[in-house]
């Protein structure tokens, strides 16, 4: 325990690293994949603006990069990282590539979401003479909102813990922090605080988002 | 909808300026509907054929058809939701078929739809729904409250307004879904089967509203329906629609009292029961001996008088052994089965006579 509040600086330090991964992957990767899901949505046969080549593109693009395991994904696209940002290590390096790995898991997530929406509510919204555009915004998002949060709150989670993985490349954050400060030096007391404290972050996610999802279906 | 609010969809405000009776509204010419089939082997679907239709501005027009008939595919056409194979499909002043999308996107805002499963948002208040047309068609805020409260009131559900549409009944949701088709005064109302998932009573009430919206507002409505019950109650004219083709078009009255087709007949049969149906017939068959004629009951005045008079002139005994007279557009319609019996040759020239004087019979197969 007195290891423990010697590292607290340390511990702080790797609580707000976790936090600046997890928030700018999600609200990056969010808004990406709901481009991409909505994307994926509208241009399926069929659909509000049916196009194939641009459906099958998209469709495989997703499909090729979602089985990727994050550490592999993250390695693989150092080039591209290399010319954006230009590094492939640290904290950014990391947010980088979570925020695209989780733009594709949303995508599917707002697709099948929107998927669900009734047909009926789509083609009074068409008779009403709305756009395909209007449609997607005012219409399906707003219907499909409850699971749309549930599902975001589902990439949430999964982010932190991605995010994890982020010591492999010089992230920090509180999985480097468990591993360098607790497991390494067998310091247990620091595995099961940091542990502790990872799970009271995904359950404040789950509580909130619930909440929201909640309130958007009137339950 | 009260006078002194200043109601803004009176007939005479219309878009189209005052309503013109005989006026054609909507036509479709020669228009054919084929469905690629499913699946790369699918064979294509065939839902409408050669059909050629002409509704009058301010007039209920019905069209009846069981379902696969095409009556969706027909409706849709209408307001360019489906874009027919060939032909061609013209609305007020607009040749659908010539536009693009974006353009048929301009006339559907002045086209408005009610559906069966009412396709309301769940995710809107019912004052939400019935704006969403009006926040499509860009109308400013003040505005467009003022609006969904008159159709609101109109539809009798102002009181109801920040409620969402879970809390409401079957009939209720109806009500709003006319509201928002009404939304943007539009002259032209489709409506999909709208009472076809309301209970009898609801839908008295959902149809005496379509009435209202017709005589009150001057829309011309056009409804899709498999119940001659609905077509009864609203419609001035109707098609008939037996696989993809219109096979019969007319005046209610003319097309169910005097149907021509069979399928036409079909729907008079179990909703008037105007004639017995084979079952029945067998078993009149083996409780009478004599002849059994079917006549069409007219709106005739002394009718039946007549008919009485004759029997009786050509000394001949008529027995009713089946028959039903309802009413079709406030007009007496219906069939009465006789069995008439008499001497050699009278029944004959009773029946001629009866068929010179232009009464329909048919006489029942044996």
């Amino acid at each position: 325990m007195h290891e423990f509040l010697t590292n607290l600086a340390v511990y702080r330090e790797a609580i707000r690293q976790t936090f600046y991964i997890v928030l700018i992957s999600v609200s990056v990767g969010g808004l990406l994949g709901l481009g991409l899901g909505l994307m994926l949505y509208a241009t399926r046969p069929g659909s509000l603006s049916a196009n194939r080549p641009v459906f099958v593109l998209v469709n495989l693009l997703v499909n090729v990069v979602r089985p990727i395991p994050f550490v592999i994904f993250l390695t693989a696209i150092q080039p591209i990282m290399l010319h954006t940002i230009g590094t492939t290590i640290g904290t950014n390096a990391v947010t980088f590539a979570l925020s695209l790995s989780a733009a594709f898991a949303v995508s599917r997530i707002i697709e099948q979401n929107l998927l669900t929406v009734d047909p009926g509510v789509i083609e009074a919204a068409r008779a009403a003479g709305a756009r395909p555009i209007s449609i997607l915004v005012t219409v399906l998002i707003p219907e499909a909102l409850g699971p749309i949060i549930l599902g975001y709150t589902f990439i949430f989670v999964a982010v932190v813990d991605m995010s994890a993985q982020a010591g492999l490349f010089g992230g920090g954050g509180l999985g480097d922090f468990a591993i360098t400060y607790g497991s390494q030096r067998y310091n247990w007391p620091i595995v099961y605080i940091t542990v502790a404290t990872i799970v009271v972050i995904v359950q404040a996610g789950q509580f909130l988002g619930n909440w929201l999802a909640r309130r958007a279906l009137r339950r | 909808m009260s006078t002194e609010t200043g109601p803004v969809i009176e007939p005479a405000q219309m878009p189209d300026g005052v309503r013109v009776p005989g006026d054609v509204h909507v036509r479709l010419e020669h228009v054919e509907k084929t469905f690629p089939g499913r699946g790369r082997r699918g064979v294509p679907q065939t839902a409408l054929k050669d059909v050629d239709l002409e509704i009058r501005r301010g007039e209920v027009f019905g069209i009846i058809g069981y379902s696969g008939a095409g009556k969706s595919t027909l409706l849709r056409l209408i307001n360019g939701l489906e874009v027919p194979s060939s032909g061609r499909v013209l609305v007020g002043g607009h040749e659908l078929t010539a536009l693009g999308e974006r353009g048929r996107r301009e006339v559907r805002r002045d086209i408005g739809m009610v559906f069966q499963q009412f396709n309301l948002f769940r995710s809107r208040t019912v004052a939400g729904n019935v704006a969403y047309p009006l926040k499509v068609a860009g109308m400013g805020r003040d505005e467009r409250e003022r609006q969904v409260a008159r159709l609101l009131d109109f539809v009798g559900l102002l009181d109801r307004a920040h409620d969402h549409p879970e809390q409401l009944s079957g009939g209720q949701k109806q009500r709003v879904g006319i509201a928002r088709a009404l939304a943007t005064e539009p002259s032209l109302l489709l409506a999909d089967e709208a009472t076809s998932a309301l209970d009898p009573e609801t839908t008295g009430e959902v149809l005496a509203l379509l009435r209202r919206v017709n005589r009150d507002l001057g829309v011309t409505i056009v409804l899709i329906t498999h119940e001659l019950d609905v077509i009864r109650a609203v419609a001035d004219r109707v098609a008939v629609l037996d696989a993809g083709r219109v096979v019969e078009t007319g005046s209610v009255y003319d097309v169910f009292a005097r149907p021509r087709t069979e399928a036409a007949a079909r729907f008079t049969g179990t909703t008037l029961r105007d004639r017995p149906s084979p079952a029945t017939l067998a078993r009149l068959r083996a409780a009478h001996s004599g002849r059994l004629v079917t006549v069409r009951v007219r709106d005739r005045a002394g009718f039946q008088t007549r008919l009485a008079r004759t029997f009786l002139d050509h000394q001949v005994a008529a027995e009713i052994v089946f028959g039903g007279i309802s009413e079709l557009q406030e007009r007496p319609v219906g069939g009465l089965t006789f069995e008439l019996t008499g001497p050699d040759g009278a029944v004959d020239t009773a029946l001629a006579a009866l068929r010179a004087d232009g009464v329909d019979l048919i006489e029942e197969p044996e």
